[in-house]
């Protein structure tokens, strides 16, 4: 019997599981590198956060739509993968299932899935553990190069931290510096500390055409360029920009936060927006707010925007003048 | 305590300037109507169908209040059927003019087994789209696609497509003939028609018009065009190789004579209702 | 170097599919009986002028066209006609054919056969155009269109560029790159012919980087012709689209509802240009054509053959495969825009530039699954239109909206579809969208 439909009879090579697959390969250099300095530990975390997700997601499709489960689809495994990239390495375990429950169950099933959720599930699930186990959120080991079981592990702040006691008042360890902050070698979330790691899965990513450049470039370049003209200015310590560029979790944002899908705007120009707006914000957070760390609110306020950015930037229609 | 005062005075502020912007707002942009389009519009069913060939049920409700007798007439909500309009009528003082209940019927019986598909289609389903590139899921060019378009069209769940025969099924009790599956079929298979004493109704559930032998070949329920159903009642006639029941041929009286004499069954006798309960 | 032009607007890059185009054209012979459909191009059908058992010639007249756009159709083989009946299409809806039984092959004394290629052009306007009407030429990109009326210019209308479409960005396609090789010079003849008709001096052949041989080809040979250039473009689809074309070529772009005349603009097939230089030079009328038969493993002789029109498809691929079995979707046209059969006997008509075997396992589309809002069908959309938006549109019945996104000024390239990661018919939305807008209007 002949087969028949409409066209086009060929599709892409690129489908949404190989999309995530591809997100997936993209972060294995960023779990590399914090297994290699927060040891054993981030392993286990990364480990409970991927399984929590994937088992959350597969229980809502069994339990509560009773649909066809989308675990599949490894989306669930990407976020289970940036929720972990985002906690420290010293967390409780438990607590990674309540940030998994968070994220899947609360930002993302009950908006109707993978595609309908406002908000990115992995900082929702991250700002959710910060603000309720904000001790847990904060205590950071130092990071103990290839040294897989450290029972004796120091504690050690981050580099935005020490930024933050800079400007207060002046007093504060010691900056680490430029070259250990770009490798990783700082206090930090597993996922966050290497800026190099972040940036080979970012040229992997622009390498298969999975997101464009523009967001990323956009947020780091808005940020960076903010927070030259605050150090310019008040010549503050605390406002050093390459320190701020290659610290916390500005990369991690930047590069596999912000881009995703579903959470940010569709056409190019509010693309752009949506990504200054991020970096604006960032700046704004991390000099003038309370907390040292502002990327993961930045992010969030801005999905907030998304369905405003893109009812008001449109692609032009063909045949109609240039705005 | 002077914070929670404080806080108290600019919530509250904030709240009365809102509210009375709000109602200097709302008093500005008041829209002035007519009473009586309320009043009709609370009588109307309110599914905006647009059975009635108004936009919707607010932009009917207009048309009655401002119609005169003679207009009045010729308005029907085919939704809220005669009470609906008999309440409408009393209303305004006007009255109604008698209406038939109506129902819609699918003039087609090219089922699964009757029409058997001879190709495979895979993609969305979609009976405006496949008829474009496919005739129906037979080589009949005038037979059903069997993918439910009039099913998503209709907004009174009363069709479902029958997962034997793989036709659209009328539920007699929802369906309010609004004419939703009449306007989307791409075959134009379906046709209002009225519902009969008894619920009996007699039509021809075939479209084909090509020759009886391609037609039979095509569909076993095919209409051939053999013309026997014209010598049973005068008014019944056949054009290209396809017969027509005009609407005014009783089905009590002819019904049954009509579905017997049918050398392919493609005429359809409902029967009385009661028997059907 | 050339500068490789292309449209600003979305577009996407599709794999390398062209397997056939090395392949020389060879005629496809002559089958025993052909069907001519009465109606190959947009218009009414033509009124049929011959009747059952009427002896026939290569090139007789079988019948006339009805009124402006129509086309005349004439006879592809020498024979006797057995049966002038409706018969199933592709589709399967029946259309009116003439079937003629093939008996040698003996052509109408007028044509000429020579392989001499004519470079003069003694001819006015007005018997320019009257030749191709009578000749039955059609566009043969696939829309159909009449060409005459496509080389008359209308009143207060004016015409600054032709372009010659060599650009077949379609996937799998081969034929008109096939013949841009083997026929440069008489496809340049024909684009002057043209310019003729239409009073103007220049025109621009346009191809695709994809195809070097034709580009060397041809702009070796529009040296010899004053007026006529070459232009490479990029390969990206829908660079053939004539709207793109237009824009990417002189940067003008089609305003939404209008036409490319209304730009300065005539788009005409490369394999229309032949089409029109065997008209008015050889007397010869459109009764065979270029059609590219390929697909990845579905048939093992592929190639570009000469086909008379009326050719049943199934003759064809027979000289392709042993194992028509193993075929589970047959194309007429390209991977992306073209119309799987019904039927394989369908006929080949004017409109058919390939025939497309797959095997089973591309024969079925994937299913549907969410949206992951990737935003690539935006990005892909040559005509800045928002396909995900137009499908959410429709799934929520919700028309008005339909008519604010431009869903009419789709073309139905299928971009947004073929990219999607989610696999949404996004092309079906876009064509039910259109559907429900014209039935608003």
């Amino acid at each position: 019997m002949l087969k028949i439909s409409t066209a086009p009879h060929l599709n892409a090579p690129l489908s949404t599981r190989s999309i995530m697959f591809n997100v997936i390969l993209a972060l294995l250099p960023t779990l590399i590198a914090g297994i290699m300095f927060f040891g054993f530990n981030a392993l286990l975390v990364v480990v409970t956060s991927v399984a929590g997700c994937v088992a959350f997601e597969y229980l809502f499709c069994r339990f509560v739509t009773q649909t066809e489960t989308s675990t599949w689809d490894l989306s669930a495994v990407v976020t289970g993968l940036l929720l972990a990239f985002n906690l420290p390495a010293t967390i409780p375990l438990w607590m990674v299932l309540v940030g998994c429950f968070m994220a899947i169950i609360l930002s993302k099933m009950v908006y109707g899935g993978i595609g309908k959720n406002m908000f990115n599930p992995a900082l929702v699930g991250r700002v959710f553990l910060f603000i309720s186990f904000p001790v847990e959120m904060t205590t950071w080991i130092k990071p103990q190069f290839l040294n897989f079981m450290s029972p004796d592990a120091q504690t050690a702040a981050t580099p935005l931290k020490i930024l933050k006691h800079l400007s207060a008042d002046g007093s504060a360890d010691e900056l680490p510096s430029y070259f250990q902050m770009f490798v990783g070698n700082i206090g930090g979330c597993i996922g966050e500390v290497s800026a190099l790691a972040i940036l080979i899965g970012f040229v992997y990513l622009l390498y298969k055409r999975i997101i464009s450049w523009h967001i990323t470039f956009y947020y780091l370049s808005s940020f960076f360029i903010l927070i030259s003209l605050h150090w310019l200015i008040t010549k503050s310590p605390g406002a050093d920009p390459l320190a701020h560029l290659l610290s916390g979790g500005l990369m991690l944002g930047a590069v596999f936060m912000a881009t995703d899908y579903t959470t940010s705007p569709m056409s190019p120009n509010g693309k752009i927006i949506f990504a200054i707006g991020c970096g604006v914000l960032t700046y704004i957070i991390r000099i003038y707010g309370v907390y040292p760390e502002g990327v993961s609110f930045a992010i969030l306020i801005m999905n907030a925007f998304v369905p405003l950015i893109d009812k008001l930037y449109i692609p032009r229609l063909f045949g109609t003048a240039r705005r | 305590m002077s914070l929670i005062i404080s806080n108290i005075l600019i919530l509250g502020g904030i709240g009365l300037v809102a509210a009375v912007v709000l109602y200097m707002v709302s008093k500005k942009f008041a829209v002035k109507e007519s009473p009586r389009i309320k009043a009709v519009e609370a009588l109307l069913p309110g599914v905006n169908c647009g059975a009635c060939g108004k936009a919707g049920c607010h932009d009917f409700a207009k048309a009655c209040a401002e119609a005169n007798t003679e207009d009045f007439k010729n308005l029907h909500c085919t939704v809220g059927g005669q009470s609906t309009m008999q309440k409408i009528a009393d209303l305004l003082g006007y009255k109604t003019a008698e209406k038939d209940p109506t129902v819609a019927v699918l003039r087609c019986q090219g089922s699964c087994a009757n029409a058997p598909a001879k190709f495979e289609y895979t993609g969305l389903k979609s009976c405006r789209l496949v008829s474009r590139i496919a005739t129906s899921q037979s080589e009949c060019p005038d037979g059903c696609n069997r993918m439910g378009d009039c099913v998503r069209a209709c907004k009174f769940g009363a069709l479902r497509l029958d997962d034997i025969t793989g036709l659209p099924v009328v539920d007699e009790n929802k369906c309010v003939s609004c004419g939703a599956c009449v306007a989307i079929c791409p075959k134009k298979l379906f046709e209002i028609r009225p519902k009969g004493k008894n619920g009996e109704r007699v039509y021809v559930a075939c479209r084909n018009r090509q020759k009886g032998a391609v037609a039979r070949k095509n569909c076993l329920a095919a209409c051939i065009g053999c013309t026997k159903c014209t010598q049973i009642h005068p008014d019944i006639k056949v054009q290209d190789n396809l017969s027509y029941i005009p609407m005014n041929v009783d089905a009590s009286q002819y019904g049954e004579k009509l579905a017997q004499i049918c050398p392919t069954g493609a005429i359809v006798y409902t029967g009385k209702k009661e028997q059907q309960s | 170097m050339i500068k490789k032009k292309t449209f600003s607007i979305g577009g996407i890059h599709l794999d390398k599919h062209k397997i056939t185009a090395a392949m020389p054209i060879v005629d496809a012979g002559l089958p025993e009986l052909v069907y001519i459909p009465v109606k190959q191009h947009i218009g009414a059908p033509a009124k049929i002028l011959v009747k059952k058992g009427d002896k026939v010639k290569v090139g007789t007249l079988l019948a006339d066209a009805d009124g402006i756009v129509s086309a005349d159709i004439h006879s592809s083989v020498s024979g006797e006609i057995v049966k002038i009946d409706e018969i199933i299409d592709a589709d399967a809806y029946p259309e009116t054919m003439i079937v003629i039984k093939v008996e040698g092959d003996e052509h109408e004394p007028n044509i000429d056969l020579s392989p001499t290629i004519i470079s003069e052009i003694p001819y006015t306007p007005e018997e320019i155009i009257n030749k191709v009407r009578s000749s039955g030429i059609v566009g043969m990109g696939g829309a159909g269109y009449p060409t005459p009326v496509k080389i008359t210019i209308s009143e207060g209308k004016k015409v600054d560029t032709l372009l010659i479409n060599g650009i077949e960005c379609e996937a799998y396609l081969t034929a008109d790159g096939r013949l841009m090789v083997e026929k440069a010079e008489q496809i340049i003849i024909g684009a002057r012919i043209i310019n003729k008709a239409l009073g103007i001096q220049n025109a621009i052949i346009a191809i695709d980087e994809n195809k070097p041989e034709a580009i060397e080809i041809m702009s070796r040979l529009t040296k010899k012709y004053v007026g006529v250039n070459v232009c490479v473009c990029q390969s990206k689809y829908p660079q053939g689209a004539e709207k793109q074309l237009i824009a990417a070529i002189t940067g003008r772009e089609v305003p939404p509802g209008k036409l490319p005349v209304d730009v300065g603009c005539i788009v005409h097939n490369v394999g229309t240009a032949f089409a029109i230089y065997e008209a008015v030079q050889k007397n010869k009328p459109l009764y065979e054509r270029i059609v590219t038969v390929t697909g990845d493993d579905a048939a093992e002789h592929l190639g570009n053959y000469r086909v008379r029109i009326g050719t049943p498809a199934s003759f064809l691929i027979a000289k392709t495969t042993q194992h028509p079995e193993h075929i589970g979707k047959i194309i007429f046209g390209g991977g992306m825009m073209g119309v799987s059969a019904v039927n394989m006997d369908a006929p080949l008509t004017k409109l058919t530039s390939g025939i497309l075997l797959l095997n089973d396992q591309d024969a079925v589309k994937p299913p549907e699954i969410a949206c992951i809002r990737c935003a690539k069908c935006l990005d892909a959309c040559p005509m800045g239109l928002r396909p995900f938006a137009i499908a959410s549109a429709i799934k929520s019945n919700d028309f008005a909206e339909l008519k604010r996104l431009h869903t009419q000024s789709c073309i139905e390239c299928g971009s947004c579809a073929f990219i999607c990661p989610a696999r949404i018919p996004l092309l079906d939305y876009c064509k039910l969208g259109k559907i429900e807008v014209k039935k608003q209007q």
